[in-house]
Formats: structure tokens, C-alpha cells, sequence
């Protein structure tokens, strides 16, 4: 995947919640701006944002995702970051838009937008230069590198930040550079693979017994835990920001 | 519902089967990891180059076929070139006729799967055997291979002998090296009867005329070691500016396809037997193969053509390891084939315009290629084209209306509100058959639309 080498990291940010953060996960979104503001960010949540427009870029309807792309570049307007707590609509916006739109006029538009755009865990390591997080989190996790962020700094930076928070394990599972199965709509028109998929990711995963199950996009764990849920033997799942979270709310 | 074809395909896979592919497929990808990692200090950055090497080739194809071509005559083979499938399957049999050859010895090679040369053969009288063991299983099962490199992936050992015991390669035994020894035998004779010997290339240099094959059995080199004609079928994108090139191309072909740091046969082949150099096929011909290629070329998914067939991509596809390699209904299986198999199609491209929907687009198969191919970028650029023609996807969703909600903001926050009153209803039954599928097999969590927003909105007043 391509990615800007020279992307702005200024302090204040706007935030791209994405549309599962704001349909379902909103504990992730609210853990998103507080740990940005913790790093020392002012975060700015622009309120017209809607969707990175992925689902009709998947589809091959690239007509209609250009269509939601071009009002997501109108609501980013300016110079600032755009951060996004999830990899798999960060590479949309930093990687499919550029793609989709090779052939349009407006392709400088949406560029700068890609130029501009952070996976979470990338800008707080990589961007601003964080090494080590506070607080605790006694746990033992899995953690599923999400497949959107291959090629990027993302699975590293967020790997680090977990890494360094006291009382937290990261263990080891195999087919580690598996996909859990989702895909977007692949998971509804190819229902039986996504499945066996995610059963298998589960699987490795839970071998040995986490306490959680970690990733970096919603997506993924929205997938696996309903899985886990539906075959009757659920788990319980984190964004890797909720435990960054908690980190600091146990630092005292 | 209308099922997708590949979904359909792994539903019904037999799990004896899938878990075969699967087991073979992950060991495969686990040995490609540790050689590599072991003998490079980066790795991804020779992927890097031979992808430059490879794109360099391909944009430059126009010289380099023609300088191959020189070089090659130069040598003394004779160089032929068929545009179509029917062309190039003509062009052998017509070689072969002319010299009144009866039998001939084949050894491994894609291309002639692609252009399906032995039934081709079979039609015209003439005897074709397949040397490579597990392409001779195949042969003998009338079945298709289901990996490009390892054909009977999808086989057991009980399988293959059973289908011994049915040739009359002697009694039932399912000894891994007695069926070997067997296979061994039989093909002596084959290959001294042989009259002509058919190979395909992995390489051909522009610079020198130099054939490259690589095998792990040796058949290809005793294919060639009796018969008096040597044919190769070669797709055009397969040539390489020069020799230099291999260094990097051969040390990473065989790491990816079989974690081997270096097959166990590699031969270069300069030509036909000359009164210097006695030895080998007195005839050499080489059959240059488009079959769609050039408009492939000319294509936005022109960098399918760097593909050097080492199956690393299959082995590593959560999908492949799912449905195996028979449910792409093609000659190239898996995350290459997905987007190969449509593009050779040419006008029949809707037949197979559903291959490339057969992805999680997880980018596993672009982490391993070693030619560095971006293949969910050619996928779905693949699945755009498939929108455009029309060609039918069972299980996709319409986007039409999600797009004009994804831009209308007031829509957009009426909507995640409103939904809500999905938390009251058993979703089971909302007649919203994208759902469905979802429900099937996992739950969906609590919707809370908008709570977000207004949290933001509180935080702000204070």
C-alpha cells in the first residue's frame, strides 16, 4: 500500500469517528478523543462527516463510492490531520480514494486528503512520537494485526504502545498474518468462507486463553465477537484504544 | 438467494479436502517465511526489485520479444508466435505432423493447461504424456490441477493409489515411494519412445536466447534427453531483458513456491544439438504465446503480466485454503487466478467476472508475491469493471441508496438515530435479505446510533 511520507502532524486534529463508531461503537470513538487529547491534542469532530465511502468501493459501484467520497473531502477541508481509529477506513481514505479516483479530475483533492490522513495508533507513534504509554492493564491479550494496515506502520505502533503499558501480555497465536474473515460486504455474499474464516482466526486466537481479544479496527472484532457470540462461546473484545484508555484511568 | 459460485463451491467442499488444502497451503506459507527471513536481511526489499525488473520487462515487451526472437534464432531454434489459444495448440500439433511424431513426453507447464494442448492432441491422434508426477495423477484422473505448483494439492495418498492400481501400475499401495518408484518406471519407457519432448519456460532471455526451466523431479531434463524435437510453449510476458536478471528472479521463484532456496533442477537451454555440442533435441521450436496477453498489456491491470507462477499467493489466501483451487473453474486458482483467469477470458470476462469478488481483499497475497503484483488493487478494479458490464454478483449489495445517504449529512444523522428501533425487533425476521446472511452465523451488536454525536456535543458546551 502507498502512503504519504511527509504527513502533517500538528496537534490539533480532526477526528474521523467512521460510520461503525457511530452506529455501534461509540465507546471507541469517546476513547479515541480522550486518548488524542491525553497525547495533547485538540480534537475537532467535523459533524458532517458520514462514511468513508468502502462499502461501494468493495461492491465495484465506484460511481457511487466516489460519490460519498468527494462530500467526505468537502467535510475535510484544510491542512490538519485526519485521524481515524480503524485501518481498514484510514488506507480507504489514504490508498481506495487515490485508486478510485486515478482517472477523475478531482484526484489533487482527494490526494491532499490522502496526504493528510492517520490510522490511530501510526499517528501517535509515528506522528507524534510517542514510545511508551501510561497507566496499567493487567490482562493477557491477543492481538489481531487488522489486514488494512499490511505495509503500513499501523500494527507496529499499536503493538508498542500495548507493549509498553504495565501488567499487559501480548500473546502469541498462530497464522498470525490470517484475515479474520470479514471483508466488508464479502461477509454477507460469501457468508459460508467469512465464516470458517473467522472460526479459524477465533480458534488460534483463543488457544491459549486470552482475556481479551485486541485489534485495530471495529470491523474485525464486530465479526469475531458476533461469531463467537452466535456459536455460544463469546469473548470479549477491545479496541486497542478503549485499553489505552483504561491504562490511564488506572494510572491514579 | 443466488449464491456466489466460489461461496457455493466451498460450502459444499468435502472437509477431507479443504482441511488437505489447508494444512498443505499454511505449511507451504510457513516455509516460504523461514527461508526468506533466513536468507535475507530484507526481503521485501528484493520483492520490490524483481516487481521493477519484472514491470520493466512487460513495458518494454515490444523490444524485448523481438530481441528474444533474434537470439533465439541465433541459437537455431525456430521461433513461432500464436495469437490465439487455437493458434498455439495448432502450431504443436502442426510441428509434430510434419515430422510424422506419434508420441511425445510433456513435462510441467501452465501455459499448455491454459490452452488445454492434450485434448487438443488427443484429437489429432497424437499421444501426450504428462511427466511431472502430479501432473500425471491428473492426467490419469482426467481431473485439473488445483494449485499451480502443486497440482494434487487437493489428493491423498489413498487417492493416488487407487488410481495406480485402476492403471494397471500394479497392485494397490499407498507408499508414498513405491508409488514414485512405479510412476519412475512406467515413464522410462515413455521417454524413450517419445518422439518429441514439450516443456514450457519459466524464463527466456532477450540478451542470449537462454531457455530457463526449473523442476524438482528432473522429468523437463529427460523429456529432452531422447526425443529428437523440443517444443516450447512460452507466454510472451515470460521473457526478461537478460541473464543478469535471473539472480534475483530464480533466488526468489523458489524460495516463494516451495521454500527451497533453489529448485532442485534448473536448466538453461541454449538451443537445439549442434556438432560442437551433440547432445539434446536436434529440432528446437519455440511457440510464443499471446492468448489475450497483449491486451492484458494494454490493460490497467498490465501488472498481472509480472507473474512468475510460484503459487505463494494461493498458499497464503484465506480463501483458497477455504474453497481450494477447483472452485475458480480455471486453469490459475487463488488471489492470481482471481484476477488472471476474467482477463484471459477476453470477451467472455462476465463468465468470470466473479472471481475477483472471492476476496477479503486482506493483502496477504501482495505481502508474499515475489514480484510485489498488487493484487486487491487489480481486484477491485476487476470488480469496478464487472459493475460497469453489468455482469451478474449474487449476495452484492446495491450501493445507489447508501451512497446518497453516505452524502447527505441530515439524512445521515436521521438515520443512525432513527435505526435504533432496530434494538426492538428480533432482526431475524427483518425482511432485509443483506442482513440475513449476517444473522446466520453471528449477532449483531446494540445499535446506538447518535450517542456518539451527542456526547460530543455535551463535551464541547462544557
Amino acid at each position: 500500500m502507498t502512503h504519504s511520507p511527509s504527513r502533517p502532524n500538528g496537534r490539533t486534529v480532526q477526528l474521523m469517528a467512521t460510520c461503525l463508531c457511530d452506529a455501534f461503537f461509540d465507546d471507541v470513538a469517546k476513547a479515541t478523543v480522550e486518548v488524542l487529547e491525553h497525547a495533547g491534542c485538540e480534537v475537532e469532530f467535523p459533524e458532517n462527516q458520514t462514511c468513508c465511502g468502502q462499502p461501494a468501493f468493495n461492491c465495484g459501484d465506484w460511481p457511487a463510492s466516489r460519490e460519498v467520497m468527494r462530500h467526505t473531502t468537502r467535510v475535510f477541508e484544510g491542512d490538519k490531520p485526519v485521524i481515524v481509529p480503524s485501518g481498514s477506513c484510514a488506507a480507504m481514505l489514504f490508498h481506495g480514494a487515490p485508486l478510485e479516483f486515478e482517472k477523475e479530475k478531482d484526484l489533487p483533492t482527494v490526494q491532499k486528503l490522502a496526504n493528510r490522513t492517520w490510522e490511530l495508533a501510526d499517528f501517535l507513534v509515528n506522528g507524534l512520537g510517542i514510545e511508551k504509554w501510561p497507566g496499567r492493564f493487567p490482562a493477557r491479550i491477543a492481538f489481531h494485526r487488522a489486514c488494512h494496515t499490511r505495509g503500513t506502520g499501523s500494527g507496529e505502533a499499536a503493538l508498542k504502545l500495548l507493549q509498553s503499558i504495565d501488567g499487559l501480555e501480548v500473546i502469541p497465536f498462530g497464522e498470525a498474518e490470517q484475515c479474520c474473515g470479514f471483508g466488508g460486504t464479502f461477509s454477507v455474499s460469501f457468508p459460508h468462507v467469512s465464516s470458517s474464516m473467522g472460526c479459524l482466526k477465533l480458534e488460534h486466537m483463543t488457544a491459549s486463553n486470552p482475556d481479551f481479544i485486541v485489534s485495530g479496527d471495529m470491523s474485525c472484532l464486530m465479526h469475531l465477537g458476533g461469531l463467537a457470540d452466535r456459536g455460544g462461546q463469546p469473548v470479549k473484545t477491545l479496541h486497542f484504544v478503549q485499553i489505552l484508555q483504561s491504562a490511564l484511568h488506572r494510572h491514579g | 438467494m443466488a449464491e456466489q459460485k466460489v461461496e457455493l463451491f466451498a460450502r459444499r467442499l468435502d472437509r477431507g479436502v479443504q482441511q488437505a488444502v489447508h494444512s498443505n497451503s499454511a505449511a507451504g506459507t510457513e516455509k516460504r517465511y523461514t527461508v526468506l527471513g533466513t536468507d535475507y536481511s530484507a526481503p521485501d526489499d528484493l520483492r520490490r526489485l524483481a516487481g521493477q525488473i519484472r514491470q520493466h520487462a512487460i513495458e518494454h515487451l515490444d523490444t524485448y520479444l523481438e530481441q528474444a526472437e533474434q537470439s533465439l534464432k541465433r541459437q537455431g531454434a525456430h521461433v513461432h508466435y500464436a495469437v490465439t489459444a487455437e493458434d498455439a495448440c495448432r502450431a504443436v500439433s502442426d510441428i509434430l505432423q510434419k515430422a510424422g511424431a506419434k508420441k511425445v513426453v510433456k513435462s510441467k507447464s501452465m501455459i499448455s493447461e491454459e490452452i488445454h494442448l492434450n485434448d487438443h492432441l488427443g484429437s489429432v491422434g497424437i499421444e501426450s504424456v504428462e511427466t511431472d508426477l502430479g501432473e500425471y495423477i491428473i492426467q490419469i484422473d482426467g481431473d485439473h490441477p488445483s494449485h499451480i505448483v502443486k497440482p494434487i494439492i487437493h489428493k491423498n495418498r489413498r487417492d493416488i493409489a487407487k488410481s495406480f492400481e485402476r492403471e494397471g501400475l500394479g497392485d494397490y499401495n499407498d507408499d508414498p515411494e513405491t508409488i514414485t518408484r512405479r510412476a519412475r518406471v512406467f515413464m522410462r519407457d515413455k521417454y524413450l519412445q517419445a518422439d518429441a519432448g514439450i516443456t514450457g519456460a519459466n524464463f527466456v532471455s532477450a540478451e542470449t536466447g537462454r531457455l530457463v526451466l526449473v523442476t524438482n523431479e528432473g522429468n523437463s531434463r529427460f523429456c529432452l534427453a531422447a526425443p529428437k524435437i523440443h517444443i516450447a510453449l512460452v507466454g510472451i510476458e515470460k521473457v526478461i531483458p537478460s541473464d543478469a536478471e535471473l539472480a534475483v528472479l530464480l533466488n526468489l521463484l523458489g524460495r516463494s513456491a516451495t521454500g527451497q532456496q533453489l529448485t532442485v533442477y534448473t536448466e538453461f537451454i541454449n538451443g537445439p544439438a549442434r556438432t560442437d555440442r551433440p547432445s539434446g533435441p536436434q529440432e528446437m521450436h519455440v511457440i510464443f504465446v499471446d492468448n489475450e496477453r497483449s491486451q492484458i498489456l494494454a490493460s490497467d491491470c498490465r501488472e498481472i503480466l509480472r507473474c512468475i507462477r510460484c503459487g505463494a499467493c494461493l498458499n497464503v489466501c484465506p480463501v483458497y485454503r477455504q474453497a481450494s483451487g477447483h472452485a475458480y473453474r480455471s486453469v490459475y486458482p487463488g488471489p492470481v487466478g482471481a484476477v488472471l483467469s476474467p482477463l484471459l477470458a477476453g470477451k467472455n470476462f462476465k463468465q468470470l467476472a466473479d472471481l475477483p469478488k472471492a476476496s477479503s481483499l486482506c493483502g496477504a497475497c501482495n505481502e508474499v508475491c515475489p514480484v510485489d503484483i498488487p493484487i486487491p488493487d487489480l481486484l477491485l478494479k476487476l470488480r469496478n469493471r464487472g459493475h460497469e458490464e453489468h455482469a451478474p454478483s449474487p449476495g452484492t449489495p446495491p450501493m445507489g441508496a447508501f451512497a446518497k445517504l453516505a452524502s447527505s449529512p441530515m439524512l445521515w444523522r436521521f438515520a443512525m438515530k432513527s435505526n435504533k428501533v432496530m434494538n426492538l425487533v428480533p432482526l431475524e425476521k427483518l425482511p432485509l435479505p443483506y442482513l440475513q446472511p449476517w444473522l446466520k452465523t453471528r449477532t449483531l451488536p446494540e445499535w446506538r446510533g447518535g450517542e456518539f454525536r451527542s456526547w460530543m456535543k455535551d463535551r464541547r458546551k462544557k
